[in-house]
């Protein structure tokens, strides 16, 4: 076919030509400090970045607060939505320092760890997507009917209950399994969720609880 | 054969077999959407997709670590150093793997204390692997590293691709240990595990496979070092210039600093430039070469590199990155749909491309082609890019309707699931997966009998000098 002779033609022209190219220590140069310069604009970022998420910094805040009441609304000024930290609200109806926060808190991550929740369930959107985001979790208006459910007297009784048996509650044709979490275990997790609930997230997930959804 | 070189295919043996598993694994975790009451109380989805997604790390990985087995007696002119400790670790690697999957199998989770992190899992995503084993992997990486800086040093010549790779080397050692401890902030956890993730898989993994893939264009087509080491030096300087604060788009919505979206997105959007400067460099390669190659299954799946990386990493990554609509779309089937078209053509294409190379030059074929690996090609590629789009729909209607108008609760998400869109997706999917698997099982055959006699009307054996 004389058109796609036409075609290749020019390349193979070139093939044969001795091609004259730059040294590649001028691209060498610009690799090594294209790379050395993003390193270190990336390390500065990260130091200012912890110090704004440890425990207690500007938008993580200290694990003490499950002690208060947390909610989650829109800001008009940010144009995003933001946690809302309100007045007492002790968890399980007991107030803790800061020592046993964090030593619970220290629990429920080595639950949610050792039972891989984000191999189904995401957590700041990171996870497998199998099951339902757990961000907010804490503040999902869901629980007000598992209240009644499982029969318990509060939200964080209602979230343990569920926790130590999924299995038996029929909550949807994805049932979660029976993970062997004890009360103990289902009780840092309820802690754990709370606090995450507390996260600036830059307003990730977007108008999260506003919206009612029919099933 | 040289030492190294019988290494290397092992290794790439290993590789696609864990492969076969991964596939098998990614079937399974694709039943549950389909039939969430398969298998349950036996075996959850939990445990097929973390071994869906941690062999597809092992098994690049490995795939990884032969082809430089491979290419590096070429490069050096002698054995690696440490070869020996390299063949026992390989058998040590391999085992360890195995292991690990009887354990996620069989014993599944423990109780919530550190000893359940040491001995069976550690619940993080893509390192799931117990603390034992990942100490292992990291043992493993070290002697790797010092297979090709070791051997740099003893031979006293370097060559500028094994430079890159030598230097390389270091950040993927050490950023692997960031898969030991347990950190119990959340935001901090996932800040520094996206280090692990992004910078293995967006920079150290991106510039080995560049390393692999210019060794390759040397071998393949004859293109000149000079040639092949320049791109190489641009395509570092790019991809680490845009792919190291191209990080910031993991880092929108985890509690981190809101100076992250505009970075993130900006220097993520510029990640696709060096992917389309490759499909640009592969597109005049074969026309220089007029589509011919005396091995055409590895010069068609290098070519698949090309395309799938720059489709399936830079424009379904540009899709989601920009914070204003990963807003909607993060944590959601579409991400999936990235992350399966990203690998795919990031990396899974080159290792095969590599397997063809290197069991040419092993069985001392003059030219190696036929139909088997058309077969192969069409139904991997086609299924691969039937489930991408499967899981696109699937992952649009889950951002339309989970997080733009349910905002993300239990009750929006059970709404996206059942969406018919996304029911829909989800079958088509499975029906696009058992195709892949049509394709790697053809694949498996087409290389066990590359150059058989059976197959000698099409595969010539060099004759005799």
């Amino acid at each position: 076919m004389p058109a796609q002779a036409a075609m290749w033609s020019p390349f193979a022209a070139k093939r044969e030509a001795p091609m004259q190219y730059d040294d590649p220590a001028f691209w060498r140069a610009g690799a090594i400090s294209t790379t050395a310069v993003m390193s270190v604009v990336l390390v500065m970022l990260t130091i200012d970045s912890i110090a704004a998420i440890s425990p207690g910094g500007s938008h993580v805040p200290p694990y003490t607060v499950i002690n208060r009441h947390i909610g989650y609304a829109y800001d008009g000024k940010l144009g995003r939505d933001m946690p809302v930290l309100g007045g007492d609200e002790p968890l399980f109806g007991k107030s803790i320092n800061d020592a046993e926060a964090a030593a619970l808190i220290g629990q429920g991550k080595l639950v949610i760890q050792s039972r891989a929740c984000m191999d189904c369930h995401t957590f700041m959107g990171n996870g497998a997507y199998y099951a339902p985001d757990l961000t907010k979790a804490w503040l999902d208006p869901a629980w007000d009917a598992w209240i009644a459910i499982t029969g318990a007297p509060t939200k964080e009784e209602a979230m343990a209950r569920f926790l130590m048996a999924p299995d038996q509650y029929a909550t949807w044709q994805r049932k979660m399994p029976n993970l062997g979490i004890s009360r103990e275990e289902a009780v840092a997790t309820v802690a754990y969720l709370k606090w995450l609930s507390a996260i600036d997230t830059n307003g990730f997930p977007i108008h999260f609880g506003r919206i009612k959804v029919s099933q | 054969m040289s030492r190294s070189k019988n290494l290397g295919i092992k290794y790439l043996a290993a590789a696609v077999f864990f492969f076969g598993v991964m596939t098998l694994a990614g079937l399974l975790s694709a039943t549950y959407y389909i039939h969430p009451d398969f298998l349950f109380g036996y075996l959850h989805f939990s445990v097929a997709k973390m071994l869906h997604i941690d062999t597809m790390i092992i098994w690049l990985l490995m795939g990884f670590m032969g082809a430089v087995y491979w290419f590096l007696p070429d490069e050096f002119g002698r054995e690696p150093a440490g070869i020996q400790a390299a063949e026992i670790l390989f058998w040590v690697f391999v085992v360890a793997v195995l292991v690990v999957a009887a354990i996620f199998v069989f014993v599944q989770w423990g109780p919530g204390t550190e000893a359940t992190l040491w001995l069976f899992q550690q619940g993080r995503k893509y390192v799931e692997a117990p603390r034992w084993a990942a100490i292992g992997i990291a043992a493993v990486m070290v002697v790797f590293a010092w297979n090709v800086v070791g051997t740099a040093l003893k031979a006293h010549r370097i060559t500028g691709l094994m430079a890159v790779m030598s230097v390389n080397m270091v950040p993927l050692v050490l950023l692997y240990l960031i898969a030991l401890p347990k950190i119990d902030n959340m935001a901090v956890d996932l800040y520094w595990w996206w280090w692990l993730v992004h910078l293995w898989v967006e920079a150290t993994w991106e510039i080995l496979i560049g390393c692999i893939m210019a060794l390759t264009m040397m071998k393949l087509l004859g293109t000149s070092r000079r040639i092949v080491e320049g791109w190489l030096y641009i395509e570092v300087g790019m991809v680490l210039g845009t792919g190291i604060l191209g990080l910031g788009h993991h880092y929108f919505w985890i509690g981190t600093p809101d100076y992250w979206l505009g970075i993130g997105g900006f220097f993520s959007a510029l990640e696709p430039l060096p992917l389309l400067g490759m499909v640009v460099h592969a597109v005049y390669d074969a026309g220089v070469h007029r589509m011919t190659s005396s091995n055409r299954p590895a010069f068609y799946w290098t070519l698949a590199e090309a395309f799938g990386n720059f489709l399936g990493g830079g424009v379904f990554g540009f899709m989601i990155t920009l914070p204003q609509l990963n807003l909607f779309a993060h944590g959601t089937q579409w991400t999936v749909s990235h992350g399966h078209f990203a690998f795919w053509g990031a990396y899974a294409c080159g290792v095969v491309s590599v397997c063809y190379l290197a069991l040419q030059e092993q069985r001392q074929l003059a030219s190696v082609d036929g139909r088997g690996w058309i077969w192969a090609f069409v139904l991997l590629n086609g299924g691969l890019v039937g489930m991408v789009g499967s899981l696109l729909i699937a992952g649009m209607a889950q951002a339309f309707f989970e997080r733009a108008i349910g905002g993300s609760t239990l009750d929006a998400f059970i709404a996206s699931q059942e969406n018919p869109w996304f029911v829909l997706g989800m079958y088509s999917r499975f029906g696009f997966g058992l195709m892949f698997a049509g394709g790697y099982v053809t694949l498996v055959w087409n290389l066990l009998a590359l150059g058989r006699p059976q197959a000698a009307a099409v595969l010539k054996p060099v004759p005799a000098e």
